[in-house]
């Protein structure tokens, strides 16, 4: 990963560059950065919100340069971490209040804003709890509600449900479809397919800090090969059954990688009897099997041989 | 630890927190907001910081300002030489762990100190900062253990508030020394390590800073003589000793001045590089 860019055009669009490929993020925009872990995607946000320096390439942030014009560049920007880390040494609310007065709000002023996105964030009890206290979704929320208290222009999100309940991380799906709605843009990065579907409008697929595609989730798909993804996992090398498996009506395509076997075939449920008699056949047991129905997560394993978890 | 509550958005409609265009803030404004960050928690933590710092130096005097002299074993003018020393110490200790204990935190785990490194304001006056914080709690901390030490040890002789201008600088260079010590020791040591911070550069830096002894008293002890100046505790309670109590003997005050002054230097180079690369990867 050597370098990443995110500038904002004349009409206020911002574009995003890994490596060589160049993206642009509309302002307003729901733009999400998928990948398995070590893609990239956690350096992206650091260099964008100046607090990994990149070591080649030019990056911008709402027109202002990321290491030219830090400064500048965090006055228009707010960060939702990939853990929770807040101010430990402060309350909830203080968390807030401190983070308004770093960027010039009045002690009564951030007070109000801060108590305002409390509430709205399901918080509102727990103003003068010690952070301690909170849960791990409710500090995730605090974070989300630090990030919003100065009102900035761009949202970072890395990971932002990592580690987090299914409860809660619809919570926060929740959450942030609101913050979108307000016209905000938001950069979030993920692991999770389902999310990136849920909640971007434009996904980038990277992997070891290069881009492989960037589209919206349902042209996305339409790009991931036809049909249901059959994964075989053999107890040996998945070459030999390779050819037997190319046999079978119907196929569409078929890969060997190791002594995983993939298969992708229109009507997915019906393949699988004949495919493992198939394999058998050649000499093989089946280990273990997933079906994936098309989508993003089936278009990820054709781009990069591997799965996203 | 309750359970998160079940949450659905939005509550209110408004778009009170809309984005805006960034409002300009000057640095002395965010600097100014750190710094009260930190006078929040250490109001909180007042008694726990001056029980940590203030119990060594207090113990010490009880020991030779008080016990030993009455036993005879000192004699009673020591408490002058050590005076000064006691106070050395506690601005040192102090200063130190103000600003490197929270700093292993800060650049442990989770990162903590993430939110003031993406406040509007330069990296390195986010570290002047925890240097002017960590000085002030060292001068607090001296400033509680000046009127314990003296009730303690008795009348000193000799103690005067004569060059009280003298007292404040050597006072803030030497607070400041060491705080930015702490910057650097606080962002070169994983949290781990913090232990051996105490027992291999705190404890003999203490030891050997002619806190407890007049550095003129180390002439009978040549080696040691020169040694000690590498040590910047020596020139803190060197210099508090020339100005407290001018009639002890002392080295002169240009020289600790200048040492001071190129300690100060030196700690601020040392520690802001260390600081830059860890809060910028």
């Amino acid at each position: 990963m050597s370098a990443a860019a995110i500038a904002m055009g004349p009409n206020g669009g911002e574009v995003v560059a890994l490596e060589s490929l160049d993206l642009t993020v509309g302002e307003g925009e729901f733009f999400g950065l998928l990948g398995p872990n070590g893609a990239g995607k956690t350096t992206t946000i650091g260099i964008l919100t100046t607090r990994v320096l990149p070591t080649d390439g030019s990056a911008f942030v709402a027109g202002q340069d990321v290491v030219g014009a830090a400064v500048s560049v965090r006055q228009r920007i707010g960060v939702v971490p990939q853990r929770p880390n807040p101010d430990r040494g402060l309350s909830v609310i203080e968390n807030l209040v401190f983070h308004a007065a770093y960027f010039g709000f009045s002690r009564a002023e951030s007070r109000a804003r801060a108590e305002e996105i409390l509430q709205r964030l399901g918080l509102g009890e727990r103003g003068e709890s010690r952070v301690d206290q909170l849960s791990g979704g409710q500090q995730q929320r605090l974070m989300i509600a630090r990030a919003l208290i100065h009102q900035p222009q761009v949202i970072f999100l890395d990971e932002p449900t990592v580690g987090l309940d299914p409860q809660a991380r619809r919570a926060l799906w929740e959450i942030l479809r609101g913050l979108h709605a307000e016209g905000r843009t938001i950069v979030m990065t993920t692991h999770y397919m389902e999310e990136a579907e849920q909640l971007c409008d434009r996904v980038a697929i990277v992997d070891r800090g290069r881009l492989l595609a960037c589209d919206p989730p349902d042209v996305l798909k339409k790009k991931a090969p036809g049909g249901t993804l059959i994964e075989l996992t053999l107890d040996g090398p998945a070459g030999p059954a390779l050819a037997a498996a190319r046999e079978l009506p119907d196929v569409l395509s078929a890969e060997a990688e190791d002594s995983t076997l993939r298969v992708y075939h229109p009507r997915g449920g019906q393949a699988v009897a004949p495919l493992i008699a198939a394999v058998q056949a050649a000499g093989r047991a089946v280990t273990n099997i997933r079906l994936a129905p098309p989508s993003l997560e089936t278009l990820f394993v054709s781009l990069t041989g591997r799965k996203l978890d | 630890m309750s359970a998160p509550v079940d949450q659905s958005y939005p509550q209110t409609g408004t778009t009170l927190h809309a984005p805006q265009a960034p409002r300009p803030v000057s640095a002395a404004r965010v600097f100014w907001a750190l710094l009260m960050r930190d006078a929040v928690v250490v109001r909180r933590e007042l008694i726990f910081f001056l029980l940590r710092t203030a119990m060594q130096p207090l113990l010490f005097t009880v020991v030779f300002g008080y016990l030993l002299p009455r036993m005879g074993f000192v004699h009673r003018g020591y408490t002058a030489a050590l005076l000064p020393g006691v106070l050395a110490v506690s601005l040192a200790l102090a200063a130190v762990q103000s600003v490197a204990l929270p700093m292993v935190a800060d650049f442990g785990f989770t990162r903590e100190i993430e939110d003031r490194l993406l406040a509007p304001v330069a990296n390195w006056l986010v570290a002047l900062e925890k240097v002017v914080s960590g000085a002030g709690q060292a001068v607090i901390a001296a400033l509680f253990v000046l009127p314990l030490a003296r009730l303690i040890m008795g009348p000193i002789p000799g103690l005067s508030l004569g060059h009280i201008g003298l007292v404040v600088l050597v006072t803030v260079f030497g607070a400041a020394s060491f705080s930015m010590m702490g910057l650097f020791l606080g962002s070169v040591i994983e949290g781990a390590q913090i232990g051996l911070l105490f027992g291999i550069v705190v404890a003999p830096m203490i030891m050997f800073g002619c806190a407890y002894y007049p550095w003129r008293g180390l002439d009978a002890v040549p080696a040691m003589k020169y040694a000690v100046l590498l040590n910047p505790l020596t020139y803190v309670s060197e210099g508090l000793r020339a100005v407290l109590i001018p009639d002890q003997p002392h080295m002169p005050i240009p020289v600790i001045l200048i040492a001071l002054a190129a300690v100060t230097a030196l700690f601020w180079r040392l520690g802001l590089r260390a600081f830059m690369k860890r809060a910028l990867s």
